[in-house]
């Protein structure tokens, strides 16, 4: 192999030199048979043009072959030039009929090599092959390679192709794969130029490259190829903008989930829970034991091991939430200061107690296989688990909207915290609503706990992370009000995925910061303030 | 107190000829959707004393809101002696310019002593670099007492005011207002859990007060506001009802029909 | 104004305490030999120093806390702010001994490649320009924060939340490397100071009574602030604000001016512990740590300065105690004390104390207790 390496290179060279030639030489050779012709190809520039017409001449076994020399399965029997190919099972077939041959000796068949130039034809005819193919996706591949082979011997077939495709989609790939070909032709500049227009349309990284690499073509084409990737460049940069909106939705999910309970207990009741963090590091832990039986115990159940954890979570945060309730916070109703104290304080005291049971680092919480992967919208690329937890945190929002809006107990919330008092003298149970209406609200940030396990690190301090942008997002959207929470949530996501890629992750973020204290300037009670008298009491 | 004129709203087209302490108009606040005051005008002329009465919800207290700068009207006008503008004013710059409050719900500052609470009211530079005094002038100390005999509290000076009872925190909220000396003072339910007696001490320290001073109250106790003898303007819901004399609007079949009952 | 400066005699009480416990500790160390019992190690000497920094830090936010309720989460950047410029004067003193010998630029520059001092680094290399960063910078910032925040009528929790968001934000700041401050390690590798080595004793023994003098006088500036006719408004303000507007005062000027001198004094109370540590990094602005201080004023009692002192060197020694003996248990500890305190000891140590029937403190704690 060591000797063949300079061969090839200089047989390379020779046929890129005469790679204007090829319909000449294809005309002297016409009206053979074209396998028998690869058979009897001598060298690798033979070889590849026996491989272009074999391509288009409609051959039944074409494809067949085309893959076993690929896949380097296809050999010459020396003793009668036989074109053989081996299958799956290792059986021999014919060539040029695809029927089983019996009692072929290995050793007899010699198998037929390739190089770059061979391959590129390969590639080519297997893509100019599979055009016709009944299934999309495979013709939808095979235009893909057409495309980056730009061999001008696929163009005949690519427009029968073309003519007869029905779906949109790849035909505009063919046609991109059709414009690449003539661009490699030596058809006239009308033509490449308006080639160029059609590789430009498909917008992509591919495109740009392909029209980057464009050389030694007429000027009129040499500048729309230019243009033309400009004109990418702005598109692209455009989706990435779309990218990052997407990203910043995603990041605002988290934000929104994050907050949202406290959007209640802070929001809604007025009490601000520092352990609030900490209630969604429950939910996280709680998923990481429900996982950790399932692998012990039912590990047919993974899959569903986030759905076994919702339920158990949003009690388990919210079982915690009514203890702290009842045993510190009530006692501080009226003292917010006192209570940001108390319940730092737990704070500290939940994390050291995760940290001696489940150990300081962080712990394995795997996701589900439906959660993993991604999705094509569009130009933008999604992984399941964001686009899992966007729909999530939308769900968990309108729930919660629901509950309050059209419950009894979301009833008798609202009813508590606008006059305390009064809803006491109507006959509700307040002490009894404000342990639900805490429960609700850790119950919430347990369920977060449970999406932020599939994205971020299950440790002790995974609720201190989220704690200063929750408050942030509750004081920006207008404390009291959901629907501020959402707005806000979303919009800090998207701003600081949006300055991200000028100014770092860091910086950023603490330009999200700073931005936000000045926006207190402003509106000191957040984008959608209550108004009225009751606000000051 | 003839000057003193309550027309509808909207029929103030220019500002007045004679001389004004305050003058309203047109003034409209809104807390989503719900209208608190509804193109409310009302005139004070200097000396004046008038009572404000009306159902809850009426605008008392948001009228007195946006006359100390609390509030921001959403379009009106509130003008000061003619000439001061109280929609483009803070509440500190008001009260400087001689506009004292009392609040419904009586506040004081209950941590510290009687004595300190009207000495924090004594009229006198109000700018941070100008306090780092220690102790009172005479001057100061006769002013303070002399206030606080006037309200009886002289005897509790040194108790913290959060000891006080109810009736005691209004009376050293009014001695706070009296060591203000403002051109105008609203008081804002001033007898609210006061005794028969008290209220009556009450009625006469205001009609004492108003010999030198401005004078604006809210009150329901129909009783109480009888014996202060002034004008008395009925609002309700955000507008003027009525407005005359106590004997005229307690007569008047529609402040009857929404206040008093028959 | 005499009279208004001893007129609490808990302040008084543990201004002397601190001074004489001070002269005390520097004289058992110095003056005894090391085989006497009575004898203080230069370990308790660097460990009491430590505590007075953190007493004079505590004293800063019971200032705001206490007399204008300002709950502020973010004392650590005044304090860190402070130590840093003193880091940085220590960093020039260091001169060509460091580890890539270059005459002018601190190691971790010439680890970055850097070149040029940036301009933020220039003049403190002169003492008297270093001192007065050390109290200009957290000035100057507190002033800017304050005023932008009391301006809009920012109070409460929501103040809370802001001045510990800050925090947040200065400590992502610091820990980048462009930013010239070095980064995740902070400054560090300190050798001299007024020209005596940092290592020597007599100089350690220096900066712990330098950081008792520094209490004692932050008490004295502290309680003629709050005797004063200034501290009767902040108190008005504190517990009814909008009230005190109505009366014609700007709150606003108040609570400001109340913040800068907290800062500074919590700038002040940074620098003297930097050389007293060795070290500056970004941790000092850590959200958990300002709370932290929050919860020594809080042990002592809220609203009493001298409480500030006190709890400051309670908790302390406590944590020193804890992290040796039991180091798992710490944190719990630490979190049952912020509950234990705001449920069932709201007016700290000083207000237990004066609960007491023999207490002589009574009348100074009575004067001032919040609501």
């Amino acid at each position: 192999m060591g000797l063949l390496r300079p061969l090839v290179l200089s047989l390379a060279l020779l046929i890129f030199g005469a790679l204007g030639q090829v319909p000449a030489a294809r005309a002297q050779h016409g009206g053979d048979d074209p396998v028998a012709a690869i058979a009897a190809a001598s060298g690798f520039d033979e070889l590849a043009r026996a491989i272009d017409r074999l391509a288009v001449s409609g051959h039944p076994q074409a494809l067949a072959v085309v893959e076993a020399l690929r896949a380097g399965t296809l050999g010459v029997r020396a003793a009668d030039r036989a074109l053989l190919w081996r299958d799956g099972e290792g059986r021999f077939r014919d060539a040029a009929t695809g029927a089983m041959v019996e009692g072929i000796n290995p050793r007899e068949v010699r198998p037929i090599r390739v190089n770059n130039r061979v391959r590129r034809s390969l590639d080519a005819a297997l893509g100019a092959l599979q055009l016709t193919s009944p299934d999309p996706r495979i013709r939808l591949a095979a235009a893909e390679r057409v495309f980056r082979a730009r061999d001008p011997e696929a163009i005949p077939a690519l427009e029968a192709q073309i003519a007869r495709e029905t779906d949109p989609r790849i035909r505009r790939v063919m046609e991109g794969a059709r414009a690449a070909a003539v661009l490699a032709s030596d058809r006239d500049v009308a033509a490449k130029v308006e080639a160029v227009a059609t590789i430009r349309n498909r917008y992509d990284l591919d495109a740009r490259g392909l029209l980057a690499s464009v050389r030694d073509q007429p000027p009129e084409v040499m500048d729309a190829a230019a243009a033309a990737i400009r004109a990418i460049d702005r598109h692209l940069a455009l989706v990435h903008a779309a990218q990052d909106v997407v990203f910043g939705l995603s990041l605002g999910s988290v934000l929104l989930l994050a907050a949202i309970g406290l959007a209640i207990t802070f929001g809604v009741m007025g009490v601000i829970n520092m352990a609030h963090g900490e209630m969604v590091m429950i939910g996280a832990y709680t998923t990481f034991v429900v996982q950790d039986w399932i692998r012990d115990s039912a590990p047919q159940l993974f899959d569903i091991s986030l759905f076994i954890a919702l339920p158990l979570a949003f009690c388990v945060a919210a079982l915690a939430g009514v203890v702290i309730e009842r045993t510190i916070i009530r006692f501080l109703y009226g003292r917010p200061l006192e209570t940001l104290l108390a319940t730092f304080g737990l704070s500290l005291i939940l994390q050291q107690a995760v940290r001696v049971l489940f150990g300081p680092n962080n712990r394995e919480v795997g996701n589900p296989s439906w959660m993993s992967g991604s999705i094509e919208l569009f130009e933008l690329t999604l992984t399941r688990n964001r686009v899992a937890i966007i729909l999530f945190g939308f769900a968990v929002f309108f729930a919660l909207l629901l509950v309050i809006r059209r419950s009894r107990f979301g009833l008798e919330m609202r009813a508590v915290t606008q006059n305390r008092r009064m809803a006491g003298s109507m006959g509700i149970r307040t002490p009894w609503v404000d342990s639900l209406t805490f429960a609700l609200g850790s119950g919430v940030a347990g369920l977060a706990g449970v999406a932020l396990s599939q994205i971020d690190n299950v440790s002790p301090n995974l609720g201190q992370g989220y704690i200063i942008d929750s408050f942030m997002v509750v004081v920006f959207g207008g404390v009291g009000n959901l629907w501020g929470t959402l707005v806000a949530a979303y919009t800090l996501g998207i701003i600081n995925k949006l300055l991200e890629p000028f100014a770092g992750a860091v910086l950023g973020k603490i330009a999200v910061l700073v931005l936000l204290v000045l926006f207190i300037q402003v509106k000191p009670r957040g984008l959608f303030p209550l108004k009225g008298r009751a606000v000051e009491a | 107190m003839t000057e003193a004129a309550v027309l509808p709203s909207g029929a103030l087209a220019d500002p007045p000829q004679a001389p004004t302490l305050l003058y309203l108009d047109g003034i409209t606040v809104s807390f989503d959707g719900f209208r608190a005051l509804d193109s409310l005008s009302l005139i004070l002329a200097p000396g004046d004393m008038r009572a404000v009465i009306g159902p809850n919800g009426a605008g008392k207290t948001t009228m007195m809101d946006v006359i100390t700068g609390k509030t921001r009207p959403d379009s009106g006008r509130a003008l000061f002696r003619d000439e001061h503008d109280l929609t483009r004013l803070d509440e500190a710059a008001i009260a400087e310019l001689g506009i004292g409050r009392k609040f419904q719900k009586p506040t004081v500052f209950e941590t510290q002593t009687v004595w300190t609470n009207v000495l924090l009211a004594l009229a006198g530079d109000r700018r941070a670099r100008h306090a780092f005094r220690f102790g009172e002038t005479a001057e100061e100390r006769e002013r303070i007492a002399a206030v606080l005999a006037t309200v009886r509290l002289l005897e509790h000076r040194h108790r913290l005011a959060g000891g006080l009872s109810h009736g005691q925190k209004q009376w050293l909220e009014i001695a706070m207002l009296l060591a203000q000396d403002p051109e105008l003072l609203l008081v804002d339910e001033p007898v609210a859990g006061m005794t028969d007696a008290e209220t009556e001490q009450t009625a006469e320290l205001l009609v004492a007060i108003n010999r030198d001073h401005s004078v604006i109250v809210v009150e329901h106790d129909m009783h109480f506001v009888r014996a202060l003898g002034c004008r008395v303007t009925c609002l309700h819901e955000g507008r003027v009802l009525a407005e005359g004399s106590i004997d005229r609007v307690s007569n008047d079949p529609r402040v009857i029909e929404v206040y008093l009952g028959r | 104004m005499l009279r208004a400066l001893i007129g609490d005699r808990a302040v008084v009480a543990v201004a002397g305490f601190v001074l004489a416990g001070a002269i005390v500790i520097a004289f058992a160390n110095q003056a005894l030999p090391p085989t006497h019992d009575l004898h203080a190690s230069i370990f308790a000497v660097g460990l009491i120093g430590k505590y007075l920094c953190f007493a004079l830090l505590a004293l800063a936010i019971d200032l705001v806390w206490g007399y204008a309720g300002i709950l502020s989460l973010g004392h650590g950047v005044f304090w860190g702010l402070g130590g840093y410029a003193m880091g940085m004067h220590l960093m020039r003193l260091i001169g060509p001994r460091g580890v890539y010998g270059h005459p002018v630029l601190p190691d971790f520059m010439v680890f970055l490649n850097w070149t040029e001092l940036p301009w933020y680094w220039r003049g403190f290399d002169q003492v008297w320009f270093a001192l007065l960063m050390v109290v200009l910078v957290p000035s100057v910032f507190a002033f800017v924060f304050g005023w932008l925040a009391f301006r809009s009528r920012v109070s409460g929790v929501y103040l809370s939340i802001i001045t510990q968001a800050l925090t947040y934000a200065t400590m992502l700041a610091f820990f980048r490397n462009d930013m010239g401050f070095g980064g995740n390690n902070g400054l560090t590798d300190f050798r001299e100071l007024f020209g005596f080595s940092l290592r020597d004793d007599g100089m350690r023994v220096g900066l712990m009574l330098a950081s008792a003098l520094a209490v004692v006088l932050g008490l004295a500036l502290c309680r003629l602030m709050v005797a004063s006719r200034f501290g009767k408004v902040l108190i008005a303000v504190r517990d009814a604000e909008s009230r005190v507007r109505f009366l014609g005062y700007r709150p606003e000027a108040y609570k400001l001016a109340a913040l800068v001198v907290s800062a500074a004094l919590a700038g002040i109370a940074g620098a003297l512990y930097v050389p007293q540590v060795g070290i500056i990094n970004p941790s000092e602005f850590a959200p958990t740590f300002s709370i932290e201080a929050v919860i020594w004023v809080a042990v002592g009692g809220r609203g009493t300065l001298a409480g500030a002192v006190v709890g400051a060197v309670l908790v302390n020694a406590l944590k020193s105690w804890f992290t040796t003996a039991m180091p798992d248990l710490w944190l719990f500890a630490l979190g049952g004390l912020f509950i234990l305190v705001t449920l069932l000891m709201p007016k700290g140590v000083l207000g237990l104390i004066s609960s007491l029937p023999a207490a002589f403190l009574r009348r100074g704690v009575i004067a001032a207790h919040p609501a």
